[in-house]
């Protein structure tokens, strides 16, 4: 048979053709897949092993239970690498090769916004299951991390309240960090404080010399950390090895996020104040149950259930009760079974969807560091994301799309 | 006043790390002119050898100042019988070469360590300036710095292996014309400029902590150190040092740690735009 270029063409096409035919035909048998992006090398894998593992679990938990719509889920984890191009790549792939049901994943604030609208355009469904900074508005996604309104508003009167009202920012440069940063400031005016300056850092710093020598000079009350990633440990080492730690202590949104806490000797970071959704040691019987089939799957001697671990656990739950409501994993039918405010009783407490900001009515806790421990010190119940709420409202705005900043 | 002699320490300090983690390459480049792209993991396997054996029972100081040096040391002499010395003299597949090897070191590093920081506290406590506290490991840290390159100096000028090295640097085959063998003189110094990088690792390791990758944090500003500084390895690196960390430091403290380091790069570029050869192919030429 003579073979040109046309009859190539139209033979692969009538073939891909077919094969498309036939795996519709069959889709009630395959697997849903669902996309998990998640840095489990470089400077952010301190946040996304634990978060992979969450996610595994919560998994392999639907399966066990039967699947989803009767349909077993495979889940297709990408390891950007704390690289924001791959995150790009790796959202593209999802969307178009994988033809993802949903992609739960992104850590740092700025690989949000890379691949936020790479998957808009691919109309994708996306979790973003990190705490951060508040203010994103997009109906294509939803947030189920904590956000300022719901953490630094509780924790800074706490803080000042025990420390005084003079506090010292540093925080990670980048959109976490730059925006967190105003919030805290905001509560800390709000609250009858004052802010003598606001300092960031560069993922990659690691010398902090001059900094501390800085906040000396300045002699605040406490100090507000923001830092972020491996490098910027250093910070917590330097400021206890000057003797800092005894005269000016720390509140932090990110502290024992990475598990610093445990990574760091007790004389370094003792009784750093921190306020998240989760912490391991929560007395309810959901979480006790989660805290051991967790142990189960991934061994006793895991460090820590992190905040973010949590977050992802509970964004897969979410995703998945909207999914069964819905009796579809298209992805407007499962938006609009989100937006109808689906709660789940997750390990951190019960869990709603707040349908104008797409992101989440949580508990709160404040805790403090203790031997490698956080112990929780306060509880508040049912916190709203007041913060975008204030900005943003999908079912007003539908095609808002865009990322609110605080102004001060 | 306090505050002055607090900020004059954090320069020192900044000038100490700075030669610290630069002296190592300003041998190997210096000598033989290899451009070690691995010069940043170097510094990285310092600081697990000292932590590895700090968690192993040994002494702190011991692990520091003795085993990291030791071990890099070795693994340098290695890494020059295995890849560096087939490559003397063609300069880019010596950065490709290394460049490679950081890459497989940062590798092997993460499979064995995991990806997490990991790092010793600082001892030595801290001290008093007036009201300011800071910690009494920067003094040692400078110390050290001073006891490293006051070495080197007294071996380079006052010891046969020092001549035969300078000779060696300054023409190689007129160093073998007289019963000098270049390839020992070569891996030995290799090693010895490994070791001090081990050193200056481990050194560093209770201040930043450890991790795979952070030989990247490092090796861009010893890189700018050793081209500012020029051919001279002593005076060289201490003069770039000098200038960089406190250009870098009290930038810091003025402004902010990115205008610090904007600082320290703008003035390298017009350092190098000025003085190509670097600062002691201007001043100091006749220096070591």
């Amino acid at each position: 048979m003579m073979m040109n270029r046309r009859k190539f063409l139209q033979s692969t096409a009538a073939g891909a053709a077919a094969g498309l035919v036939s795996s519709s035909a069959f889709a009630a048998e395959e697997p849903i897949n669902v996309a998990g992006i998640h840095d489990l090398s470089g400077g952010l894998d301190i946040y996304g092993k634990p978060m992979v593992d969450a996610l595994t679990l919560a998994v392999e938990e639907a399966n066990a239970a039967g699947g989803l719509l009767g349909r077993q889920i495979k889940l297709i984890n990408y390891d950007p690498q704390s690289n924001m191009q791959l995150y790009t790549q790796f959202a593209q792939q999802a969307a178009l090769k994988d033809k993802v049901a949903v992609v739960h994943g992104g850590i740092t604030s700025a690989s949000r916004e890379v691949i936020r609208p790479v998957l808009d355009k691919f109309k994708t469904l996306y979790f973003y299951n990190t705490q951060y900074e508040g203010g994103v508005c997009d109906r294509d996604q939803f947030d189920t991390g904590v956000t300022p309104a719901q953490t630094v508003e509780k924790l800074v009167p706490y803080a000042m309240k025990k420390w005084g009202k003079k506090v010292y920012v540093i925080a990670a440069d980048y959109n976490y960090g730059q925006i967190t940063s105003q919030w805290v400031k905001k509560y800390v005016l709000e609250n009858g404080g004052e802010v003598p300056s606001i300092d960031f850092f560069p993922l990659d710093v690691t010398n902090f010399g001059p900094t501390i020598s800085k906040i000396q000079a300045a002699k605040p009350d406490f100090v507000w950390s923001a830092l972020v990633g491996g490098a910027h440990i250093s910070f917590y080492r330097q400021w206890a090895a000057a003797g800092m730690r005894k005269s000016i202590p720390m509140a932090s949104t990110t502290f024992a996020v990475g598990n610093e806490h445990i990574v760091l000797s007790p004389e370094e970071c003792d009784g750093m104040l921190v306020c998240y959704n989760y912490f391991q040691d929560l007395k309810n019987p959901v979480n006790e149950t989660f805290v051991k089939s967790f142990h189960k799957r991934f061994g006793e001697d895991y460090p820590n259930i992190t905040e973010l671990a949590m977050g992802t656990y509970q964004g897969f739950r979410l995703w998945a009760e909207a999914v069964k409501k819905a009796g579809s994993v298209d992805r407007l039918k499962v938006i609009e079974a989100l937006e109808t405010g689906i709660s789940i009783d997750a390990p951190s407490g019960k869990v709603t969807i707040d349908p104008p900001t797409h992101h989440c009515v949580l508990d709160v806790h404040i805790a403090e560091v203790a031997d490698k421990k956080l112990k929780v010190l306060e509880d508040f119940a049912q916190q709203k994301p007041a913060d975008t709420a204030a900005v943003c409202n999908l079912i007003k705005n539908p095609n808002d799309n865009q990322q609110y900043v605080i102004k001060i | 006043m306090d505050l002055v002699a607090l900020l004059a320490i954090q320069v020192l300090y900044a000038v100490a790390s700075l030669a610290l983690i630069s002296v190592g390459l300003a041998i190997i480049f210096g000598m033989m002119r290899v451009i070690n792209l691995a010069h940043g993991e170097f510094l990285m396997l310092g600081g697990y050898a000292a932590i590895v054996a700090t968690s192993h029972g040994v002494n702190l100081w011991i692990a520091m100042l003795v085993v990291a040096p030791i071990v890099v040391g070795l693994i340098g002499v290695v890494v020059e019988r295995a890849i560096i010395r087939f490559l003397y003299g063609r300069m880019i597949d010596t950065m490709l070469a290394t460049w490679g090897l950081s890459l497989f070191l940062v590798g092997l590093t993460t499979a064995i360590f995991g990806n997490t920081t990991v790092g010793i506290s600082a001892p030595l406590g801290s001290f008093e300036i007036g009201t300011y506290r800071t910690s009494t490991y920067t003094l040692f840290v400078i110390a050290v710095a001073i006891v490293v390159l006051a070495a080197i100096f007294a071996t380079l000028r006052w010891t046969r292996l020092g001549l035969i090295a300078r000779g060696t640097m300054q023409n190689a085959d007129m160093a073998a014309a007289l019963g000098v063998n270049p390839p020992r003189v070569y891996a030995v110094t290799f090693g010895i400029g490994a070791a001090l990088t081990g050193l200056a690792g481990a050194v560093l390791a209770p201040v930043s902590g450890v991790f795979p990758t952070i030989g990247v944090a490092y090796v861009a500003k010893s890189f700018i150190t050793v081209i500012g500084g020029g051919a001279a390895i002593l005076s060289g690196t201490v003069s770039a040092s000098a200038l960089f960390g406190a250009i870098n430091q009290i930038a810091t403290f003025v402004t902010t740690p990115v205008f610090g380091e904007v600082a320290l790069l703008a003035a390298a570029i017009v350092l190098i735009r000025l003085l190509p050869q670097g600062i002691t192919g201007r001043f100091f030429r006749r220096g070591l």
